[in-house]
């Protein structure tokens, strides 16, 4: 059985059991996470993401090696997507770093989609507050995003690192589409080869329409090469030193803040969309107002309004009529 | 909630020998089969496989043994997970395994064996039914 207290003693099978428990939604899961969650909130996340294929993995590999180089534990959380027809996977992140799979002070668990949209999943989070409570004091994330579904890893990450490789305008057009905001480091990685200059030069000139100011972290481009580990150095001292920025000032807790507050407002509109859509769907209203649509008695945006306003919140308590 | 589980399987394989176009097929089946699997590439020690069986929480470890010392890696394998705390997990191992040495490893404990030329559907169906 499952004791809350090897998991905050840091017991890897015990963490590891738990991370299970929570990809696997079970009902036990949701239970031992209520009394992990006021022993996590100490570990520093790193987030590392872009496109398939750019290095990752091999980046991750090299900064587990310089943070345990600095006698800091690790703990990586590899995310791969699940096949949609299958539902089956190949989670194939961990071979990349598999020289550490014997370090007692490293921890590496990949983790398939399993059907969740966007780059990372609930059961992601969840397993990151796991490693958290077993008191890791790094842990870094691997998603691979297309597009925008990279958004949602700069709400779980306290920094974020965006990886790109020379001679790909697309990987450059990605970044310019919706995920500039969130990155605190951009890595050009394959930096041998051709054409790494520019994309530093180009990402610097996009990152430079920034406004600039000294509450503001000011993201920085490095180039890497993660087979031979060029780089890598530099790119670990500069998380650290975004963590350390972080911590001046507050900026950590009021990014904390800012991180939970969205993440709480996510769970009770998924929450609240379940409630209220289960009442509303066998309620009269809205099956009068659909039958209304079918004879073109109304439009559907007025009769979706008149179904709304058959709800009425009130305002001490949770309770909603129909 | 729904409970959704999948069966997790870490592929590995253990020591020096050669290369690993098989056991990479074999994953590729086994994900269109539905399951999670876990590549870990070649050269593995014992202690890395168990670490990685442990961190990813696996339900089967599969070994792929070309080197004909299939006997003594998979007593030393059990032995450790049963060390471990791995001893909900099955072991199955293919790879080149004379048939006279399967009821042997079977004693030992492996779970399933799959000697070189079984088809990916005994493959699966073979673990599927470890679980059933
Ligand atoms: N030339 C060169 N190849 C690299 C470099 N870094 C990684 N690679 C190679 O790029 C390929 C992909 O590396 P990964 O680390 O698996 O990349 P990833 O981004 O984690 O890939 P996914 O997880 O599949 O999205 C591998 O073959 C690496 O050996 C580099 O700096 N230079
Ligand atoms: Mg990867």
């Amino acid at each position: 059985m499952l004791d809350i207290k090897d998991i905050l003693a840091g017991n890897q099978n015990a963490g590891a059991g738990m991370i299970r428990l929570v990809e696997d939604r079970d009902p036990l899961a949701h239970e031992l996470l209520k009394r992990l969650y006021p022993h996590a909130g100490r570990a520093f996340i790193i987030g590392i993401t872009g496109s398939p294929g750019v290095g990752k993995s091999s980046l991750i590999d090299g900064l587990i090696a310089e943070f345990r180089g600095l006698n800091k534990r690790v703990a990586v959380i590899a995310c791969d997507p699940s096949s949609p027809v299958t539902g089956g996977a190949i989670l194939g992140d961990r071979l990349r770093m598999q020289r550490h799979a014997a370090d007692e002070g490293v921890f590496i668990r990949s983790m398939a989609s399993r059907g969740e949209k966007g780059g990372l999943s609930r059961a992601a989070k969840d397993a990151v507050l796991v490693l958290d409570a077993m008191g890791y004091p790094i842990i870094i994330i691997e998603t691979a995003g297309a597009g925008q579904t990279e958004v949602d890893v700069a709400d779980i990450a306290h920094s974020v690192g965006i990886v790109t490789i020379p001679g790909t305008g697309d990987g450059i057009q990605a970044i310019k589409a919706g995920i500039l905001e969130t990155g605190d480091v951009f890595i050009v990685n394959k930096s041998d080869r051709p054409d790494s200059e520019a994309a530093v030069f180009e990402l610097n000139m996009m990152l430079g329409l920034r406004p600039p100011s000294k509450d503001v972290w000011k993201p920085l481009v490095l180039q890497t090469q993660a087979l031979d580990g060029t780089g890598v150095r530099e790119l670990a001292r500069v998380f650290l030193s975004h963590f350390d920025f972080l911590r001046q000032e507050g900026r950590l807790e009021k990014k904390q803040i800012k991180m939970e507050s969205r993440y709480f407002q996510s769970l009770v509109r998924d929450l609240a969309l379940e409630k209220i859509m289960a009442a509303l769907e066998t309620s009269k209203g809205y099956q009068d107002a659909f039958k209304k649509i079918r004879l073109r008695g109304t439009d559907p945006v007025t009769a979706a309004e008149s179904v709304m306003d058959t709800i009425r919140v009130l305002n001490n308590d949770t309770k909603y009529h129909c | 909630m729904e409970t959704k589980s999948k069966i997790r399987i870490l592929i590995a394989k253990p020591g020096l020998d050669g290369h690993d176009k098989g056991a990479k097929v074999v994953a590729l089946a086994l994900r269109d089969a539905g399951m999670e699997v876990i590549y870990s590439g070649l050269h593995q020690t014992l202690d890395q496989i168990i670490q990685s069986a442990v961190q990813e929480s696996v339900d089967v470890i599969g070994l792929s043994i070309m080197s004909g010392a299939h006997l003594p890696i998979c007593q030393k394998l059990m032995a450790m997970m049963r060390e471990k705390g791995l001893a909900h997990a099955k072991l199955t191992v293919g790879g080149v395994i004379p048939h006279q040495d399967i009821p042997k490893l079977k004693e030992i404990g492996v779970a399933a064996v799959f000697p070189g030329g079984t088809s990916f559907e005994d493959i699966i169906n073979g673990i599927n039914r470890l679980f059933e």
